[in-house]
């Protein structure tokens, strides 16, 4: 494994501050608003349709450009995802997220965005959240240990 | 279908999808990685010397974000209804679920679909799904 240096640690950091503001203008960042997204037979508010829209809009040419590279621009290998199969583990993993986040309307990234901000509800979501991963690690050891 | 236009905030919720868009592109194209979420938490539930620095690095940008916002601008509406109950199933499920389908919003949502990847564009679609089933469900079932 790569060691990483202190500039990239810097760029996560800021690359985290960025996500985390453009969460914030986006709208994404306020639950009540999610789910008001998430209502298409009540009172729906569609602009987080926009939020998918636009990252995605100015994101395509720089994935692309990384396709074709080995080494980021700081010299790290670029780790692209390389699985293609659709399992079940993916199809039933997305629908029961989307059951999670239809529920309060809060996904992870804002999870840490409200941590600060969000007050004793917003804690107990990111703790609840980070105890649902650890549970994973310790469901996905037994099944290891099995085969 | 009845739509909330005191609400829709199109050029805010643009402009801050241009700028998530733009943080997935400094990510991948500088440190080469995808910028999802829950992969780069997961990567700290059981943690690994010199993998570390930079993930924590990342949640702290995120937590600071609302902090840095507030420096310039009034902050807006944060608005959680839900009760302290649900909070922790829905934690739950995101948590073990986002692990089982190696992403969330952004992962899959953002990063997968802009580099064409089918198996984040399943996933997207399966998460929408659920996610306007389940609301649906909730406030015009069961009349929460």
């Amino acid at each position: 494994m790569e060691k990483s240096n202190k500039m990239h640690v810097l760029f996560s950091l800021l690359t985290g501050l960025i996500f985390g503001l453009g969460l914030i203008l986006a709208g994404m960042a306020n639950p009540a608003k999610v789910l008001a997204f998430l209502d298409l037979a009540g009172a729906w508010d569609p602009s987080l349709a926009l939020v998918m829209g636009g990252a995605i809009a100015i994101s395509v040419i720089p994935f692309a450009m990384a396709k074709k590279r080995e080494r980021s621009l700081l010299g790290l290998t670029i780790q692209l995802p390389t699985s293609r199969v659709i399992d079940k583990r993916l199809v039933l993993g997305g629908l029961a997220f989307g059951i999670g986040w239809g529920l309060v309307g809060i996904c992870p990234a804002p999870a840490f965005v409200l941590l600060g901000v969000g007050g004793l509800k917003a804690i107990i979501f990111v703790v609840a959240m980070l105890a649902g991963m650890a549970i994973y690690e310790w469901l996905e050891m037994i099944r290891l240990k099995q085969k | 279908m009845t739509i909330d236009w005191n609400n829709f905030t199109p050029w805010a919720s643009l402009s801050g999808g241009l700028v998530i868009g733009l943080a997935a592109a400094i990510f991948i194209l500088f440190n080469g990685r995808i910028a999802g979420i829950t992969g780069i938490v997961s990567g700290l539930i059981r943690p690994r010397l010199h993998d570390a620095g930079w993930r924590i690095a990342f949640v702290l940008g995120l937590i600071l974000s609302p902090f840095v916002w507030g420096m310039f601008w009034p902050l807006p509406n944060i608005q959680i209804d839900a009760s302290n109950t649900l909070l922790v199933v829905a934690g739950l499920i995101v948590g073990i679920s986002t692990r089982f389908g190696s992403g969330c919003t952004s992962g899959h949502g953002v990063c997968g679909i802009a580099r064409f990847s089918p198996r984040s564009i399943v996933a997207t679609l399966a998460f929408m799904a659920t996610g306007f089933l389940t609301v649906y469900v909730v406030r015009h079932m069961l009349g929460a």
